[in-house]
């Protein structure tokens, strides 16, 4: 028994099995980052859209909140919006913008909250790819036809 | 007048007497009998300062032993019997039956969004796999050292709340993201990612953030707060996936 004091293998473990010609298989940790591996998801859609919803949800409550101000409560309230009044606002770059951009970012931050509640609630494919065109063709849709107006609104119409 | 002393005997012998009859309405399903689970009540006579644990012991050895149920320690700390007791995820041995409202059925049954092998036993492998997903150990560089990793006070501090976790399931089969898609890694997947991507020692953070970072990652946590309700040992698991949400973002770009 004192030969095998060097070696940290006992005898009841036999024979090595593994030199240097047959080294023993290698077993990789649990989802280590390899060849085979996708790249990295660093800055992956589904943060990225997380992060949007928090900074676009900041800026849509001084947007909406300013906009219902001056649309229902404000010098007269509601009854002063007519067309001339609306004519008036988007004669204005800055109203413009600001109409623009609550346009975009609530139709995309609907869209979003709107996505997760599918992936969340649906659960076969099909349903979910039928929900999901529907959504996103809905929401291309207002967005296109709410900036065609905004750009080509023209107050002699008619 | 020895009726009375008798009577007042027994009366006295009676209010004494710490037993109540409690309904136990218990979840069964046997998939050798039916293919269906169902509800059967057990009234049984319980000390109102027992534990549901008790109560299903009572059951099981005196009324049906064919009632299956985890339970190893019976303390609180193995995390065996965590079960949905009155619709709310808690483990039987922490749960008083005078603090549940024994007037009424106690309702029992087994822990959602894993699959019932029998009464209230579930598989728990995908809750499992979950966990080894995150590399739940000490990863670190180099040579091992010669003596323990220190660690100042304030690094342990920083996740210390997390150490707590005992695998129990309750937050995780309290999630309604995990009920409807198993994929997500769950609460306590995370809770316990977060104790190492926290921890000083540790040098594989970025790794276990990168797994975290993943469509079914931590971006599914819908902020519900239903796994802090639900955690046994007060751990505040929503806090603690908030702030891997946070290191993703901060500490990367």
């Amino acid at each position: 028994m004192s030969a095998d004091t060097t070696s940290a293998i006992g005898p009841v473990e036999g024979a090595r099995r593994y030199d240097v010609d047959n080294p023993a298989p290698l077993i990789e940790a649990p989802r280590k980052r390899t060849g085979k591996t996708p790249r990295s998801t660093r800055g992956n859609f589904e943060m990225a859209a997380w992060l949007f919803m928090r900074l676009s949800g900041v800026v849509l409550v001084v947007l909406v909140i300013g906009h219902l101000l001056i649309q229902l409560v404000l010098d007269g309230g509601v009854s002063k919006i007519g067309f001339a009044f609306v004519a008036g606002r988007w004669a204005s770059p800055f109203w413009q913008t600001w109409d623009l951009l609550m346009l975009w970012l609530a139709m995309l931050h609907g869209a979003n909250g709107l996505r997760t509640v599918i992936n969340d609630y649906a659960e076969r494919p099909n349903t979910r790819l039928w929900l999901k065109g529907l959504l996103y063709t809905a929401t291309v849709f207002t967005i296109l036809l709410g900036t065609l107006v905004i750009f080509t609104f023209d107050p002699n119409i008619r | 007048m020895a009726t009375p002393v008798m009577d007042k005997a027994e009366a006295v012998a009676k209010a004494a007497s710490p037993y109540i009859t409690v309904t136990f309405r218990i979840r069964r399903f046997n998939p050798e009998v039916s293919a269906e689970a169902e509800w059967q009540d057990f009234q049984i006579e319980i000390d109102p300062k027992e534990r549901v644990l008790d109560g299903l012991h009572k059951i099981k050895w005196d009324v049906d032993g064919s009632l299956t149920f985890r339970r190893s320690c019976a303390h609180g700390i193995c995390g065996s019997d965590a079960m949905r007791i009155n619709g709310k995820n808690r483990l039987a041995c922490k749960t008083l039956i005078k603090d549940i409202n024994p007037e009424k059925p106690i309702t029992v049954e087994a822990i959602k969004g894993l699959t019932v092998l029998k009464d209230l036993v579930v598989d728990m492998e995908p809750f499992f796999q979950a966990y080894r997903d995150v590399m739940p150990f000490l990863i670190t560089k180099g040579n091992e050292p010669t003596r323990e990793r220190l660690q100042s006070a304030e690094d342990r501090e920083r996740f210390d709340d997390t150490t707590k976790c005992i695998l129990c399931a309750a937050c995780t089969s309290s999630c309604p993201v995990f009920w409807n898609d198993g994929q997500y890694f769950g609460p306590a997947a995370i809770v316990n990612a977060h104790r190492f991507i926290f921890d000083s020692r540790d040098e594989a953070g970025e790794q276990r953030l990168e797994i975290l970072n993943d469509k079914d990652g931590v971006w599914r946590c819908r902020t519900t707060f239903n796994c802090t309700d639900a955690c046994p040992r007060g751990i505040e698991v929503t806090k603690a996936i908030q702030e891997v949400k946070r290191a993703l973002i901060t500490r990367r770009f």
